[in-house]
């Protein structure tokens, strides 16, 4: 149990990797753009990958009548997020500790497994609502104005995860270093309940 | 058998004709000759090894090629207007070809310099004199702009330039003519011992490269053609070729051709520099233009200056040499290891090469055949290394390709020749089309040269293309030299009249080309870094537009309250902070030329309306899907109208 709980310690501690690093990336790349454009999505903000990439695909973006990129007090979830994450952070080491003192049960492992499992999908798919608006709540200005065969006018939505071909640019958009921490914490503090267990059972057979 | 024999010897000459044609003009026999193309194709999207900055001769430009391709890219204005992005026109550009005779908008620029550290290239800037109206330019390898020029007083005919010393420390501006100095009204027939030929050596500060006459030398009165400096170990040293030691002031083809040798001058100059330190020479007065660019304000400031340090050689004892060089020398080439200067005598069936470490030993042992105006003549055999005999007819200039081996370019007989140092053998003769001047090898100017290509810049063209009128542009001729045997590989046309270059590897540079201005950077006192700072103010008759440009629109678009008679000056700054996006700016009228601002980059385009109307502005560079509504309107109104200025954009969606 002792080992299970540092493990889920470190697991947990993994996440803290998100106040570093960025939790998503998504990079457009065109015939003109060789060296292509890209933001890095923090849970407190969007950044270019490059200073002036942000610029410059707001810049693009206008011909196409989309909103620019959010400012961080934009957007309610750059101020939640990083405190849900920290709660979570301090809640999974609080556990792990006990769980050291072996003053509670590893079931309480998976419980927080389950719940962050909860909370990232929950974030996932508020992220994927707002690369729908952003990407189809366009001005009815705009310049540029495509419609799919069906007569609805296109939507630019940036892929949620892997490759898609949004006119000109070819869009990527992979998890990050924050996030692959946050995926090898979690998958860490499941491992730690598999420990947890092994070792209850262990003790339950002596 | 008579028939036989005859047949024999008719086919025999057909393939040494035929044979000597295919070497012509694919440049090689047999197997390996079909590869060619390939050695100089650089796939599309590839990029070129090597930049070749070629000097645009009487175009007054420097111009940006690659190696192998012999593609140009870039043509930079140095000492001359260019309509293509202003520069010249342009407020802030206009100081750079200010000089103590005025605006001068044209120069004959010559000799490219790369710079360099510990005596190989660092790739930090490109030195070019300007010939006529003596001036030495600073390009920058950072921007591909030119940043300073300064103007050399007491000098005529700025040919023995630029050349840098092997830490940059100076770079020279050799007076080709002598001229009267200080300069004033005499009979010109009084030339002989009266006029003098200035070297000057201008200092080059490490960091910025910013340029500062520390010395003239006020030489006899010779013409001063070429000139190169020591490296290795006879750095310290400076070297000129002269002629016309006759000194006669005229039909110079006759009367400079009669002496049998002329001079190379060997000039320590860590010599000279030493007694400056110490306060020597005398500051004279004088008048020249110093311009500088500030790349934080991206304006162009304009110095005169009021003296000059000069020093009369005979005041420095054991610093100036004169080493007796046959048939009026042209070129003055000093090989990697600084040992061998070689002067080559353009009207000499020979080439002369000195030695370094001999003509130490005959200054140590002071055996001297005379001096003119005090200066110590050497005696010709006692500095000769060696020469090379017969190469061929009127050699001009040599090369180094680091392996023992030189390249000498011959004008009359057209061709370079490919001889080794030290034995004096001619290995390979090879072509050119046609009448060769100068030859480079990249890092030919340095002790590191790089020995792959080297390229001959040919004077006269006639077939080698399409013919275009009685005008062309010049050719260059790209060599493989990693060989043996030279190989020609590809025939290129330059721009204006090629008169040398500098070329060097990539890599040394391409990193650190700037992509684009910082807009947060930008202190230009005219600026607006935002549509929200945009504005018109009149002040008198003088009107300024702080305007702003990004894709795909100017801020403001419409502007009225201009009168006939006003002086309106377009202050515009191109918001884009992105590679290769500059915006350009045209207005009906001007009496100037367009603008072609860089991404972060204000410039300022004055306009005098002349007619009352409604007259439209717009973005000549393609910048965007709706480049060609990129555009807007000045109303103008007459002279005695009261209506106010006014600007907008926008306003009526």
């Amino acid at each position: 149990m002792k080992k299970a709980s540092i493990i889920m310690i470190i697991g947990s501690l993994l996440l803290l990797g998100l106040f570093k690093f960025p939790l998503w990336n998504i990079m457009l790349g065109a015939p003109q753009y060789p060296e292509p454009l890209g933001m890095n999505i923090y849970i407190d903000g969007i950044e270019g990958v490059e200073e002036f990439d942000l610029q410059n695909i707001d810049g693009l973006n206008h011909y196409i009548g989309m909103k620019t990129i959010p400012k961080p007090d934009e957007m309610w979830e750059f101020s939640v997020f990083p405190k849900v994450v920290l709660t979570m952070v301090i809640l999974g080491v609080i556990i792990g500790i006990f769980g050291y003192l072996e003053k509670i049960n590893y079931k309480l492992f998976l419980g927080w497994f389950l719940l962050m499992s909860v909370l990232g999908i929950l974030g996932m798919y508020d992220f994927n609502n707002w690369l729908i608006d952003y990407g189809s709540n366009l001005d009815p200005n705009a310049i540029i104005k495509i419609t799919n065969p069906d007569g609805t006018p296109m939507s630019y939505k940036p892929p949620l995860l892997g490759f898609q071909k949004l006119l000109n640019f070819d869009v990527t958009s992979l998890p990050h270093i924050g996030g692959y921490l946050m995926f090898i914490g979690m998958f860490l503090t499941l491992i730690a309940f598999w420990m947890g267990r092994k070792a209850s059972l262990r003790q339950t057979k002596a | 058998m008579k028939n036989i024999l005859k047949s024999t010897l008719f086919l025999g000459l057909l393939v040494a004709f035929t044979s000597c044609n295919n070497s012509g003009k694919s440049g090689g026999n047999g197997a390996l000759s079909n590869n060619i193309a390939e050695k100089v194709y650089v796939a599309p999207g590839e990029h070129d090894s090597h930049y070749a900055f070629i000097s645009g001769g009487y175009s007054g430009n420097l111009t940006v090629y690659g190696l192998p391709s012999g593609r140009m890219f870039k043509e930079i204005p140095v000492f001359s207007q260019f309509p293509t992005n202003g520069y010249g026109y342009s407020e802030e550009t206009k100081p750079m070809l200010e000089t103590s005779y005025g605006f001068i908008p044209w120069d004959d620029s010559h000799h490219p310099d790369i710079s360099q550290t510990n005596g190989e290239l660092d790739g930090r800037w490109v030195f070019i004199n300007g010939n006529n109206t003596p001036r030495i330019a600073r390009v920058s390898l950072r921007s591909f702009e030119t940043e300073e020029i300064i103007e050399v007083p007491n000098s005529a005919g700025n040919h023995s330039s630029s050349f840098i010393t092997e830490n940059t420390e100076y770079v020279v501006a050799g007076t080709r003519f002598s001229v009267p100095v200080p300069q004033r009204d005499m009979p010109i027939k009084d030339y002989k011992g009266n006029f003098k030929g200035a070297l000057t050596f201008i200092s080059v500060d490490p960091e910025h490269g910013h340029m500062d006459i520390k010395f003239q030398v006020l030489m006899p009165g010779f013409n001063y053609d070429l000139s190169h400096p020591g490296r290795g170990k006879s750095h310290g040293w400076f070297f000129f070729t002269t002629y016309n030691t006759e000194e006669a002031n005229t039909l110079l083809e006759v009367n400079a051709s009669q002496n049998d040798k002329d001079f190379i001058a060997a000039i320590n100059w860590k010599k000279i520099e030493e007694y400056v330190n110490n306060g020597g020479g005398t500051m004279m007065p004088a008048n020249y233009a110093h311009n500088l660019l500030d790349e934080a304000t991206h304006i162009v400031t304009s110095t005169m200056k009021k003296e000059v340090r000069v020093v009369n050689p005979s005041e420095v004892p054991g610093a100036v040499y004169l080493l007796p060089t046959p048939k009026s020398p042209h070129g003055c080439d000093v090989d990697p290891s600084g040992e061998y200067i070689v002067g080559n005598g353009k009207l000499s069936a020979n080439l002369t090469v000195h030695s370094f470490t001999k003509m130490l030993d005959a200054i140590e042992n002071e055996k001297f055949a005379g001096d003119a105006y005090g200066i110590p003549i050497l005696n010709f055999e006692d500095v000769l290394a060696g020469s090379v005999e017969q190469p061929g007819l009127g050699p001009l200039h040599t090369e180094f390709d680091g392996k023992g081996n030189a390249y000498t370019t011959f004008f009359i007989s057209s061709e370079v020749v490919k001889w080794k140092l030290g034995t004096w053998e001619v290995i390979d003769r090879k072509p050119t089309y046609y009448s060769v001047g100068h030859l480079t090898i990249p890092g030919g100017n340095s002790r590191k040269p790089f020995g792959k290509y080297m390229f001959a810049m040919n004077k006269i063209t006639k077939d080698r293309y399409l013919p275009v009128g009685p005008e062309m542009e010049h050719s260059a001729q790209l060599y493989d030299i990693s060989g043996d045997k030279m190989e020609l590989l590809l025939d290129f046309p330059t721009h204006g009249e090629p008169h040398y270059a500098a070329a060097i590897p990539a890599e040394i540079i391409k990193e650190n080309s700037l992509k684009f201005y910082k807009l947060a950077d930008n202190k230009h006192p005219h600026k607006a870094t935002n549509e929200g700072e945009t504005k018109v103010v009149r002040d008198g008759k003088n009107v300024h537009v702080y305007m702003t440009l990004i894709r795909s629109h100017f801020a403001p678009d419409n502007i009225e309250g201009v009168k006939v008679g006003d002086k309106v000056y377009f202050h515009i700054t191109n918001l884009e902070q992105d590679f290769d996006v500059p915006h350009g700016f045209a207005i009906i009228g001007a009496n100037n030329a367009e603008l072609l601002i860089a991404p972060g980059q204000t410039r300022t385009l004055t306009w005098e309306p002349k007619q009352v109307g409604v007259w439209p502005f717009y973005c000549t560079d393609f910048c965007s899907a709706l480049h060609q509504e990129m555009q807007g309107y000045v109303r103008v109104s007459p002279k005695d109208s009261n209506i106010e200025l006014s600007w907008s954009l926008g306003d009526d969606i």
